[in-house]
């Protein structure tokens, strides 16, 4: 704490390197600020990178597809003239049935293997979802209103979203407003027959959750995902050229380009307080760093209990922020492969797709059973991509690579994954070989990823890629808890600009932006 | 009779359809001012759900509710009901009995109960103070609420609007703070809210129980801190979240109910059952009984849930088909079974201390909340929990009138059980199953509980939804989720108690606030009918 600083003083010091942290770089540098963005780990990225598994064999370790971040975001800071290219956009979603039957979800060939009065219910349904994901952007998309205030802002805020709704109609608003609080399972009873419609439907609104079908709040959740979509434009499912690490990467050169700092391989050890204020942070290195806004997009727990301390918060804060759930339930799946993987039934057009692996409501529900009592599904649910269908270059000429979010995996396993992990894998290896025969003779490597892997690896506490359950209670304005859910914390001069946040992960970076825009307004004429 | 009936009939204000508590509660408002009311009940007897009945010997069974907190003390008074017979005896505490032994007693003296808790865990005992003030500041909340008609929050009607208002209003004023707590409240599972404060699993078992009773969810559900909140908004002699025991079983509150009815004039027929309410262009008329006569009547009320009223006893062409798609989504689900016992002398508990005063109220012996969620797990499979959710009392030991003398009657509430079993229909041989199921849970903890048995009645959802009429058993005629509370209850755009049909009127539980034996829905109905037709409350 006492060594003095060598370091330039920076208007905004930025913890991780993350999609989020990267952005609100960005972001705060084309706003003329000087930014440094320190990463504790050798590259940039986060959770959003992509990396070797097995000699010769990349991944995107953590999300495997783009398809929040709104094209307005990517427009803005440039990425593509910062080398982002995409190797495949618009992709298909292919539900695998079993019996090798096949259900389309994609938008070019959709409804397919469908019977006709499913069909019309959703073509009905669809439309309906889409209307409410558009009347909810600005809701997601936006800084949430604090309650209880008077200040202009806020209320004005909290009527605009009134207003969103309202627009929708007496009829859209009625049915928005009986649904938003119900859970997935009842919502798609009450529209299909079809059990593998009703799975894949269902598996967009649990995959990253804490939750099953059953689970009132899977419909808000569901909303979430529709939304983020809706905001991101019409390019749908993207896989950037390289993995999504490609898209850190782009971020970062935006950054750089902007003016921003980036310094990989500097953890952050602490967040300097100096008169009940943030004045910069201290490396782990045992260097100090100036800075007029110290900006976290680590996690609320990482930030205000390890980076922080307790001490410099009020009992009832800490209270709040040791109460946020964030104990991940999702694993990923690398496979190896020596030749492409066979799934049958499913056309090459829709190996280059996304592939869900969820046959039916109950069979979600049973998975996640498994889960509330600290198990890891005996017959898990799965999302499933082979990269290497649109991009060779992640694997040797011929080889490919698969890449599968596996539910449910809870943090704390009780056998501990220790001896869990070889069986989890084998669990996940049964359900695929089920679609695709033979697979596992194909398999020349293979990595799981359990939540507790991904918070050593990415830092995340709990391993959640949310940062924290997104469910009602932990929304909005009470996201990550009440008091900091504009971005701004009880400690001026600290901001979070993470997942933690509204609207939440993803690979998204609407938070990280957000705080930026906070940032900026907090202080205005900073030098 | 047939003529008799048809010469009151000719001089009706209204019927109302059924003669549970709720249909009476209106039945008593509307009659107090002035009007003709008539109220028809398909059972021999009137009470519903609130029902005391001898089904073995002199033994009195409340063979359906069991226990009374939520009637709402407004109604008690206006409506004269200790003039007329009722009297409730608080609960002398509570206790929740664990698998190896020992128990966690709950006892209405608040430091002994604070010692209580503190033997399981100090920290936990520091923690009730902090949690039952939460818990009240919700209730002060919501009461209001609760005999309010909900607005319509698409309407611009002044009088919507204005109600918006007044909740806005109200929720402004719990203070920033205190809305975020209250936005979290309405929407997490019973098991985070109680992580939040114990750390005890027996202590977080023994509150999470009211969070699931009469519910299919399970304490990690988002939602069911609201259930659990929904069981603490009564009170009895004003002490809040107070249950007690209705003198002579719950049948006592609807004999009451219909004494104050029939004592302002009104007319119950019962064995009377209903099977059609009768419409002309777009306007209820009436209702035709099975036997085929036709009583007239300008105003039609039903206590029915809202699936036996608009698709069992009205033409689907008398209502607009978006009504009618809402009406099936409506979630009525069976969850919960009951068993009442004849016993012989009053059952050992060897984990409870000789004479404690907690056996004089709810025994459960679930001690973790792993157990419940594992029993919602079986009723989501299609079967009745291994490991039920029980909860159990002995009025008798309070109320002796309704036993012998030295016999005892045991009432057993079970979570869960399903309307519609994986494995096919209900049948004798299931039933019993799922007796002896529910009595062997009970004898792991009393040695001499099955020598004691003299008689057991076994009720499955299948046998309530036959003889109360509630669909599917559901004790709340609907879940109560946040799709179908306040201004979604039970139809969005319908919530305030008035059907698609003028005339016609909805005052049961499926209507806000919902179930439990409170009277709400019933008081509401009465006075949108009375501001309908231009009279005061």
């Amino acid at each position: 704490m006492t060594i003095a600083s060598t370091q330039a003083r920076f208007d905004c010091v930025i913890i991780g390197a993350g999609h989020n942290g990267l952005v609100c770089a960005a972001t705060l540098a084309r706003g003329g600020r000087t930014v440094l963005v320190l990463e504790a780990a050798a590259q940039v990225g986060g959770a959003a990178v992509t990396r070797e598994f097995v000699p010769g064999f990349r991944v995107s370790a953590g999300a495997h597809l783009l398809h929040l971040m709104p094209a307005e975001l990517l427009r803005t800071l440039k990425l593509e003239s910062h080398g982002l290219e995409w190797s495949a956009r618009a992709m298909s979603t292919t539900a695998l049935v079993p019996g090798g039957a096949r259900l389309s979800l994609g938008a070019e060939e959709a409804l397919r293997g469908l019977s006709p009065e499913d069909a019309e219910a959703y073509s009905v349904y669809a439309a309906r979802m889409r209307r409410f994901a558009a009347a909810l952007v600005p809701m997601f998309s936006g800084v949430p209103p604090r309650l209880g205030t008077t200040a202009w802002g806020d209320r004005m805020a909290l009527l605009r979203l009134g207003w969103q709704v309202r627009k929708l109609g007496k009829r859209d608003m009625r049915e928005l407003l009986r649904i938003g609080g119900m859970n997935v399972y009842d919502l798609l009873e009450e529209n299909f027959h079809s059990a593998a419609l009703k799975g894949a439907l269902g598996l967009d609104a649990v995959l990253g959750a804490n939750f099953g079908p059953r689970s009132p709040g899977t419909v808000l959740t569901l909303l979430y995902r529709l939304a983020g979509e809706c905001g991101a434009g019409a390019s749908g499912l993207s896989q950037p050229k390289g993995g999504l690490g490609a898209v850190c990467d782009a971020l970062a050169k935006a950054a750089a380009a902007a003016g921003a700092t980036i310094r990989t391989g500097a953890p952050v050890a602490s967040i300097r307080v100096e008169g009940d204020r943030a004045s910069g942070v201290v490396l782990e290195s045992g260097e100090s760093i100036d800075a007029l806004s110290v900006i976290s997009s680590a996690d609320p727990k990482t930030t205000f209990l390890r980076l922080l301390g307790p001490r410099h918060l009020d009992t009832g804060f800490v209270r709040r922020v040791n109460h946020i759930r964030s104990r991940g339930l999702a694993a990923k799946l690398h496979l190896a492969l020596n030749r492409v993987p066979v799934f049958s039934g499913v056309s090459e057009a829709g190996l280059r797709g996304r592939l869900l692996l969820a046959p039916s409501l109950q069979h979600i529900e049973r998975a996640y059973n498994h889960a509330k009592y600290g198990e890891f599904s005996s017959a898990p649910v799965m999302e499933i991509t082979v990269p290497t269908a649109n991009d060779p270059s992640l694997a040797p000429a011929g080889q490919h690579v698969l890449s599968a979010i596996v539910q449910y995996a809870p943090y704390a396993l009780k056998e501990g994954w220790q001896s869990g992990r070889q069986r989890c894998i084998d669990a996940a290896l049964d359900g695929l070989e089920r679609y695709a025969p033979g697979l596992r003779a194909s398999i020349v490597g293979a990595e799981l990823l359990t939540p507790a892997d991904m918070e050593a690896e990415f830092g995340m506490t709990g391993g959640h890629w949310h940062h924290g359950d997104l469910a009602f209670d932990q929304f909005l304005m009470v996201r990550p808890v009440p008091g900091a859910a504009q971005y701004r914390t009880p400690l001026d001069g600290l901001f979070l600009c993470g997942a933690g946040c509204h609207p939440g992960g993803g690979v998204m970076g609407i938070a990280g932006r957000n705080a930026a825009q906070e940032v900026l307004k907090a202080n205005p004429n900073s030098p | 009779m047939i003529g008799a009936a048809a010469k009151t009939a000719a001089s009706l204000d209204a019927i109302i359809v059924g003669a549970g508590h709720n249909g009476l509660v209106a039945a008593c408002y509307l009659a107090r001012s002035g009007l003709r009311v008539l109220v028809l009940e398909r059972q021999p007897f009137i009470g519903g759900a609130a029902v005391s009945r001898r089904l073995y010997q002199d033994f009195t069974y409340s063979n359906c509710s069991y226990v009374c907190s939520l009637l709402r003390p407004e109604i008690i008074r206006t409506l004269e009901l200790p003039k007329y017979g009722l009297q409730v005896i608080p609960y002398e505490g509570g206790c929740t009995m664990m698998q190896g032994g020992g128990h966690l007693a709950l006892y209405d003296n608040h430091d002994a109960l604070r010692r209580e808790i503190s033997r399981h865990s100090k920290r936990d005992a520091e923690a009730y103070d902090r949690y039952s003030r939460d818990v009240m500041r919700q209730c002060r909340f919501i009461k209001p609420l609760l005999m309010r008609e909900p607005p319509d929050p698409t309407s611009f009607k002044p009088r919507d609007v204005q109600e918006l208002l007044y909740l806005g209003k109200r929720f402004h004023g719990l203070g920033e703070q205190r809305m975020y707590d209250t936005l979290r409240f309405w929407t997490m599972s019973a098991a985070d809210f109680l992580d939040e404060y114990f750390e005890s699993e027996i202590v977080k078992a023994h509150f999470a129980g009211s969070s699931i009773i009469g519910t299919a969810l399970g304490p990690r559900s988002p939602g069911t801190a609201y259930v659990l909140l929904h069981h603490y908004m009564g009170d009895i002699d004003d002490t809040v979240g107070a249950w007690g025991f209705a003198r002579g079983g719950m049948g006592a509150i609807t004999q009451a109910l219909g004494a104050s009815f029939e004592a302002s004039g009104g007319t119950i027929r019962s064995a009377a059952p209903v099977s059609k309410i009768l419409v002309r262009n777009g306007r209820a008329t009436g209702v035709a009984l099975a036997d085929g006569e036709e009583i007239r009547a300008p105003l039609v009320i039903s206590n029915l849930d809202v699936r036996r009223t608009f698709l069992e006893s009205m033409d689907a062409k008398d209502l607009p088909d978006e009504f009618l798609r809402q009406v099936k989504n409506f979630k009525i689900r069976g969850s919960s079974g009951k068993l009442n016992i004849a016993l012989d002398g009053l059952p050992r508990f060897p984990s409870i201390p000789e004479g404690s005063p907690c056996t004089r109220g709810d025994m459960h012996v679930t001690d973790t909340i792993e157990m419940m969620e594992r029993a919602y797990d079986d009723w989501k499979d299609g079967r009745w929990s291994r490991a039920p959710y029980i909860d159990m009392l002995i009025p008798s030991q309070i109320d002796p009138t309704m036993v012998p003398d030295g016999k005892h009657y045991m009432s057993v509430f079970v979570q869960y059980c399903p309307y519609e079993l994986a494995d096919g229909p209900w049948d004798a041989a299931k039933r019993k199953a799922f007796g002896d199921t529910v009595i062997n849970t009970i004898a792991q903890h009393s040695p001499n509980f099955k020598d004691l048995i003299l008689h057991a009645e076994i009720r499955t959802p299948w046998d309530i939804e036959n003889e109360v009429g509630l669909t599917e058993g559901n004790i709340f005629q609907g879940e109560l989720t946040m799709d179908q509370l306040l201004f979604n209850r039970p139809v969005p755009g319908y919530a305030q108690y008035r059907a698609p049909v003028r005339g016609m009127y909805m005052c049961g539980s499926s209507t806000h606030p919902g179930g439990g034996v409170m009277g709400a829905p019933g008081a509401n109905a009465a006075r949108a009918v009375l501001r309908d037709l231009g009279r005061a409350h």
